[in-house]
């Protein structure tokens, strides 16, 4: 329940920089068919890392297995080289859809992040309402998740977990349920909130233009395992080897 | 002879509830009637409303008139007080101190019971469904003695307790208490765990769980069991009150009867219905403040 100690938390408050994640031949599951078997990764500090898979391969699980909500069956979950024993407020997350307490307003969703870790009440109200302006919900503060678009609720999921500076983000499909032109927009909004945090970013995604778009490196999950590794060409759009990629990866899904 | 005529005596705060269950929705009628456009606010209709008062004038003039005649048809309405009658002693009773002083006296011990089962409750059906060892210890003995009905732990409760009055209380809490710990279990087992995922995700712990995702979460479900323990608390409240005790409307029921007061008996009914009537309106009053949130159809509809 404690939260693992951030590894040897600096005396001084050094600029922040984004945890280095890893997985360590990590199955997770029992029985002949585990979700994962034998998974290694690495993520680098600060690197936005997209996980393509199709349905079943096993992403979500790796995703939550990183937050430390699921424990694998064998191997070992790693943040700055510490193993990952529970879930942490380093490491937010932000889920498909309806994970907003329905409850709680806009700003009570946002502020929930703060709360959780006993923030005063008056830096709580400055911060949630900046991170509100910065993904374009001024003026909805007050309303309620089930009277939000489901872009505006995914934009909500989003400063609830980028408002309490965590070291990494993880994010499971988070625009998965979006129309297509919603997606384009918060992907733009994303890339442009993801420029100014040092936070190492791993998003799972079943689209690969998004995972080209958004990431510095993909990592193709499929049949319990890494399948390929592939570095982003940048910038990407419109290039040959980016035209190469896509095509390579869709193969490999 | 006492049981048959006992057995109606005590259905009455029975359906008392039961029969206030849709009075007690219609505040939420014109709202209702603005949110399903489409659908002509029934509740609203005037015409319906008139309809309905003579429905109840005509039911009262049924009973004035059977009265009146002294009618047997199967049924003896010949010792049946008229409603004339019955209006008049209840203005009588309504300046006695004696009635209000019985009126505070039910109010009293069911407030006291079922806020001793509300929070008795609601915590032990939280416990239950949070973890499984509290399950295996509290679980056994409670599904034992649940399918008892309260009333029938009357005998029990006078053994145990040195005052009659905490025997009344703990009668009342007996029968509030299980319907609000089992809904409050089967809702917090409900809970979609992504809630619970996304406040541990946040750096929440045990306790932040608890009090930003499970009680608040569970909340819908507990008023239902809130509402229903309301109910059977009345009954037995009464019923209790009947066996034992030296003051309450049930006990001043009963009384009424024994002392061939019939007027009175019927006094006693009308208390204790709209009694029942107004602390089950409170609940859903007080139950759909909190859950604001819930998208109106169920908001509205529970």
């Amino acid at each position: 329940m404690t939260a693992p100690a951030a590894s040897a938390a600096p005396a001084t408050p050094a600029p922040r920089r984004g945890t280095a994640l890893a997985l360590d031949r990590v199955s997770l599951g029992y029985g002949r068919d585990p979700v994962l078997r034998d998974v290694a990764l690495e993520v680098a500090p600060g690197e936005v890392l997209v996980v393509v898979g199709s349905s079943g391969s096993g992403k979500s699980t790796l995703l939550r297995a990183l937050a430390g909500l699921l424990a694998p069956s064998a191997g070992r979950v790693l943040a700055d080289g510490a193993e990952v024993r529970g879930p942490s407020a380093e490491r937010a997350m932000v889920f498909q859809d309806d994970a907003l307490l329905p409850w709680r307003t806009v700003r009570g969703n946002v502020e929930l992040a703060l709360a959780v870790r006993g923030t005063r009440r008056r830096e709580r109200a400055a911060a949630a309402a900046g991170w509100i302006e910065r993904v374009g919900l001024a003026g909805s503060e007050r309303r309620l998740p089930r009277e939000l678009s489901g872009g505006m609720r995914q934009r909500v999921q989003l400063a609830r977990a980028l408002v309490g500076a965590p070291r990494a983000v993880l994010m499971d499909e988070p625009f998965g349920s979006l129309d297509a032109q919603t997606r384009a927009e918060m992907q733009r909004l994303l890339v442009r909130v993801l420029a100014d945090t040092p936070a190492t970013v791993v998003f799972v995604t079943h689209d690969v233009d998004e995972a080209l778009l958004l990431g510095d490196r993909v990592t193709v999950l499929g049949g319990g395992g890494v399948r390929a590794v592939h570095d982003v060409p940048r910038p990407h759009e419109g290039s040959d080897d980016a035209r190469a990629l896509r095509a390579r990866i869709l193969e490999e899904l | 002879m006492t049981g048959a005529t006992g057995t109606p005596a005590i259905a009455i705060p029975q359906e008392a509830p039961q029969a206030s269950a849709p009075d007690a929705a219609v505040p939420a009628g014109p709202v209702v009637g603005h949110v399903r456009t489409g659908r002509r606010g029934r509740r609203g209709d005037p015409a319906s409303w008139a309809i309905r008062a003579a429905s109840l004038l005509a039911a009262a003039g049924l009973w004035q008139l059977l009265t009146a005649a002294d009618a047997r048809i199967g049924l003896r309405f010949d010792r049946l007080p008229s409603p004339a009658e019955v209006v008049t002693e209840l203005a009588r009773q309504l300046g006695t101190g004696l009635y209000w002083l019985d009126l505070a006296q039910s109010v009293i011990r069911i407030l006291t019971g079922f806020a001793l089962a509300a929070v008795l409750g609601v915590g032990t059906g939280v416990l239950v469904a949070r973890s499984r060892r509290a399950g295996d210890v509290l679980l056994p003995p409670l599904e034992v003695v649940r399918p008892i009905p309260a009333i029938a732990m009357v005998p029990i409760a006078i053994l145990l307790f040195p005052a009659d009055e905490q025997g009344i209380v703990f009668i009342t809490f007996a029968a509030a208490f299980f319907p609000i710990m089992v809904s409050t279990r089967h809702a917090v087992r409900a809970l979609p765990t992504l809630w619970e995922d996304a406040v541990r995700t946040l750096g929440g712990g045990r306790r932040r769980v608890l009090w930003n995702v499970v009680l608040p979460g569970a909340l819908p479900g507990v008023l239902g069991g809130l509402s229903v323990g309301m109910g059977v608390a009345w009954i037995c409240v009464i019923s209790a009150e009947m066996i034992s005790g030296e003051l309450g409307v049930g006990y001043r029921t009963w009384r009424a009867y024994t002392v061939v007061d019939y007027p009175g008996v019927i006094v006693g009914m009308a208390t204790i219905g709209v009694l029942g009537w107004v602390t089950s309106g409170a609940v859903e009053l007080v139950g759909r403040r909190l859950t604001r949130w819930l998208p109106r159809a169920e908001g509205s509809g529970s």
